[in-house]
Parts: structure tokens; sequence; C-alpha cells
């Protein structure tokens, strides 16, 4: 397997100080990797910094090309979605509209329609609710709606900011067995950030440890998931 | 004939109505994207009319001249986005308010500069006799009120069935997912002052065959639309072109046959002050509903 993302020493932050130092990643085309960590330890600054979202220094290296040089839209532009923290849903539109956006920047515009149906067979609630304002959706329909409207890009990597956050988890349940299929037959990569240590595990292929802005720890899911300290600290076992 | 004035007055008030609903919208656009009120958007509208004069002037026949000048202001709009409201984007509101009035000083006395303050009669496009022999309507109010509705109806179909349409109000409305799915949204904020200016240069246009052009053409019929926006609700296009013919005709009705002409303006003003103490949404101002 290739890298299809390579982060070299990234460190980036808010303001002057860095919430994030020295981070080394390589992310495997097709692979679903985890990026595990506690509240705080800068995981979502970890995202935000890969698309270019707040400030960041070091090298990004996507599908054999730089992007730490460009701008947040060029590098969606190149077929990286990120689902952000707090869903980033456009409350005053429609599902249909939010989804449609998800596809703005793609040059093949008449596969749109076929693509939003097959959103709908993923999410069949979104079609239920599809001229409906998308802010009034629960929670669980807006993470399906984030995840949707970041597939419409057509990625081929898939930036998740915890999908899990404030969800039942019966919905989780749902949402992780999607990311599978999605990962599976539409060979999409994906980097997920959780909280749900066990989920995450359980879909990954691969896995970080971040601690205090600092990456301690990398291996193979199934690794992570027998390793004592990570037991204790991040599986509750 | 008491019936003919009293429509009369009617027809006046949605003709001008019009004109404020225009201007209304111009600054609701606006509002939407960086939730600042344009002071000086009266003021690129006074602008876009004398360009419009001075093609006139120069020759150029009327309609050419018209949209010549929608290009000319849809480019005013977008520079002065670029350049001037650029910089100031995240600072404080007071420091956006004093840009836009010194925008508005500097755009006024320009005019007053290069044109002179002389108040100059701006050609109507329609002709002299009323409309099919109609004495209820003068032919530039009926005029008017049919390029108002289809400036209406044309950004209607524009913000609702086009990709770029969405595009404006998705950057408009949360400009972070907006980047996310590959908006270059500083482009849009531009356009969106380009679209501004230019339904103002329209409304510039209109209003001036009936107050004539003179660089402080704007300031009344600017309070006029101020009144509107917020009758009809600041955040909302629909509650702004509503909002502008209300106030148009309230205050050609109320002008006939109430407080007199001289006493016009205070309904706005009046207006104003009772929908910011009794309904600040104003009647179509939505919150928008959200899930945490």
């Amino acid at each position: 397997m290739n890298p299809l993302l390579t982060v070299k020493n990234m460190c980036a932050g808010y303001g002057q100080g860095h919430v994030i130092q020295d981070i080394n990643m390589e992310i495997m085309e097709g692979s679903v990797t985890a990026l595990l960590g506690s509240n705080g330890a800068g995981k979502t600054t970890t995202l935000r910094a890969l698309t270019r979202m707040i400030n960041m220094s070091g090298e990004l290296h996507f599908g054999g090309q730089r992007i730490d040089t460009l701008v947040t839209e060029e590098i969606v532009r190149l077929g990286v979605a990120h689902v952000p923290d707090g869903r980033g849903t456009f409350t005053g539109l429609t599902t249909e509209e939010n989804l449609r956006l998800g596809a703005y920047s793609r040059h093949d515009k008449s596969s749109q329609q076929q693509d939003l149906e097959k959103m709908y067979g993923y999410f069949p609630k979104l079609r239920e609710r599809k001229l409906q304002q998308a802010g009034t959706l629960s929670g669980g329909e807006q993470q399906m709606l984030a995840i949707a409207r970041a597939l419409m890009l057509r990625p081929r990597l898939l930036l998740l900011d915890e999908p899990s956050f404030g969800l039942a988890p019966l919905i989780v349940q749902e949402i992780f067995d999607i990311m599978r299929t999605i990962n599976q037959l539409e060979k999409v990569t994906i980097l997920l950030v959780e909280q749900n240590a066990a989920m995450a595990l359980n879909l990954a292929d691969h896995a970080y440890l971040l601690e205090t802005g600092h990456l301690v720890k990398s291996a193979a899911a199934d690794v992570m998931k027998q390793d004592e300290s990570i037991r204790r600290s991040y599986l509750g076992a | 004939m008491i019936v003919e004035t009293f429509l009369h007055q009617i027809m006046a008030g949605i003709a001008t109505g019009g004109i404020y609903a225009s201007l209304a919208l111009a600054l609701v656009m606006i509002y939407q994207s960086t939730h600042h009120i344009n002071f000086a958007q009266g003021e690129i509208a006074m602008f876009a009319t004398y360009l419009a004069w001075s093609l006139i002037n120069a020759g150029v026949s009327y309609w050419l001249a018209f949209f010549a000048t929608l290009v000319l202001s849809f480019l005013l709009g977008a520079l002065i986005q670029r350049i001037i409201i650029k910089p100031v984007e995240r600072a404080p509101v007071l420091n956006v308010v004093v840009v836009f009035i010194g925008l508005l000083v500097i755009l006024n006395s320009l005019a007053g500069w290069i044109f002179s303050y002389t108040i100059k009669p701006f050609p109507s496009p329609f002709p002299k006799e009323p409309p099919f022999g109609w004495s209820i309507i003068s032919s530039h109010e009926l005029g008017s009120i049919g390029v108002t509705l289809v400036l209406l109806i044309l950004l209607f179909l524009f913000f609702r069935f086009t990709t770029l349409g969405l595009a404006m109000r998705a950057a408009a409305q949360n400009p972070d997912s907006s980047r996310l799915v590959g908006i270059r949204v500083g482009r849009m904020l531009a356009l969106g002052w380009g679209l501004a200016a230019m339904i103002g240069s329209i409304a510039g246009m209109m209003i001036a065959p009936v107050v004539f052009l003179e660089p402080n053409m704007m300031s009344g019929v600017l309070l006029y639309a101020f009144a509107a926006a917020l009758v009809g609700g600041i955040d909302s296009p629909f509650g702004a072109v509503l909002g502008g013919f209300i106030v148009g005709i309230l205050e050609n009705v109320l002008g006939a046959y109430l407080i007199g002409t001289e006493l016009k303006l205070s309904v706005a003003l009046v207006l104003i002050v009772s929908v910011l103490t009794f309904k600040p949404a104003g009647l179509f101002g939505k919150n928008i509903v959200t899930r945490v």
C-alpha cells in the first residue's frame, strides 16, 4: 500500500502557541486510520491543520502533491473531504441543498443526481427530510447529512471529526457500519478522530495516539487494542 | 375623483416602494453575509446614477447607459469589498460602522467634486404621457414597477435555482463549512457586494427622475430603505421587498391625507423606531432553528 497522505513535522495552533507539535503520520491508501486521544489532546486541531483551516507549519503530501502551500478550498478540490467538529451543517438551507453543496467543487456535474440517490440509499432518513431546513434535523440526522455531504465530493480521503459525538449508541453503530461500507465499496480512505476508542479501533486498520499535542503511539489497530496502557486509559477495561 | 386620487397615491406608493424594496434588498444581502448595515449603500447607488448620467450626456442611448451602469456598479461594489471592506472583515463592529460612514462621506463629496452640487434632471426611459390614457399612474411609475419586478424575479431565480446562487447563500451563512466544500468565500463576498451595488444602481436610476440628480438624492431613499428592511426583517430578503412596498404605500398615503408631504420622511423614522421597539425581528425576520 502507498501512503495517500504524508504528514511531516506538522505544528499548529491558535494565535501564538502550538497545540500540536511535530506530528508525523502516514495515511495508507484505502485504509481506515484512527486518531485517538482524550479531550484537549489536539485531535480536532490536527484535522483542522490538515485542511489548512488554521495556520500550520510542516509538510503535507497528498497523492504525491505538496498541499501545505494551498488554501482550504484548493485542498478540498483535490479530493479531501472534512466533516468538521460540530458537523458544519448549513442550518438555514434544506437537506438537499446541503448535499448539492457537497458536490460544488466537482467537475462532473452530470452524475450529481445519481450520487444524491446513492446518499439517500445509504441514509434513507435524509430522503424523508430532503426539503426540510437542515437546522431542524436531529443530531444523528445532521451527522449523517455531514457525512453524506462530504461523500458528495467523491473524495479520495475523508476526514471525520468525532462522528459519534453526542449520539445514541444505536445511531453510532449505524454510522460506523456505513463508514465501513464506504471504505470498502467506494474505496475511500478514512482518517477518523474519536474519543470512542473501542468503536474506532474496531473499524480501523491503523491507529495513532495523541497525548497533549504529541503523537505517542502508532500501531496496527489490533495491536493497539491489546496494549495494556491503551486498555486502561481509553478502553475502560 | 376622490377614489381616483387615492388609487393614484397607492400606485405612486407601489412605484417608489419598489425602489425602496430594491435598496432594502441590497442592504439585506450585505447584512446576511457580514452582519453589518452598509450605510454607504445609498451613496454607491447615487454615484452609479452619476455614471449613467455621464454616459447619457456623452450621447449614449438610455438603455445602453443603463446596462453599462449595471456592469460598472457591479465592479465598483466588488472593488469596494476587496479594497476597503476586506481589511476590516474581522474588526470590531464600530470600526466597520466608521468605515461605512467614511465611505458614505467620501462618495458623497467625490460626486459633488466631480459632478458639482447643482441639481440635474435625470431622464426617464418611459414616455411622458400616461400609459393607455390611464390617469391613476404615470408611465415612469408603471415602468419602474416593471423594472423592479423583473429585477426581483431574476434575483429570486438566481438565488433559488443556480449553483452560484446556492454557493453565495452558503458562504453568507457558514463561511467555514463553505470552504470545506470548496467554495471560494472571499470571491462570493465580493460577488455579493457587486450584486448589491448593482441592485442599488437600478434603484438610483429609477428614483433619479423623481427626486432629481444631486449628491444627496439618496439620503431620504436610504432612510425609507432602512425602514423597509427593518419592517420586513433585516435578515429576510422576502421581508425586505414586502417592507419596501409597505413603506412606499404608507409614505404616499399618509403624506397625501394625514401629515402632508413635508413630514413624509418622519414616517420612515417612526417606522424604524416602532419596529425596533415592538418587534425587533420585523415581520419575517426568522429565528433559524438550530439543535445543539
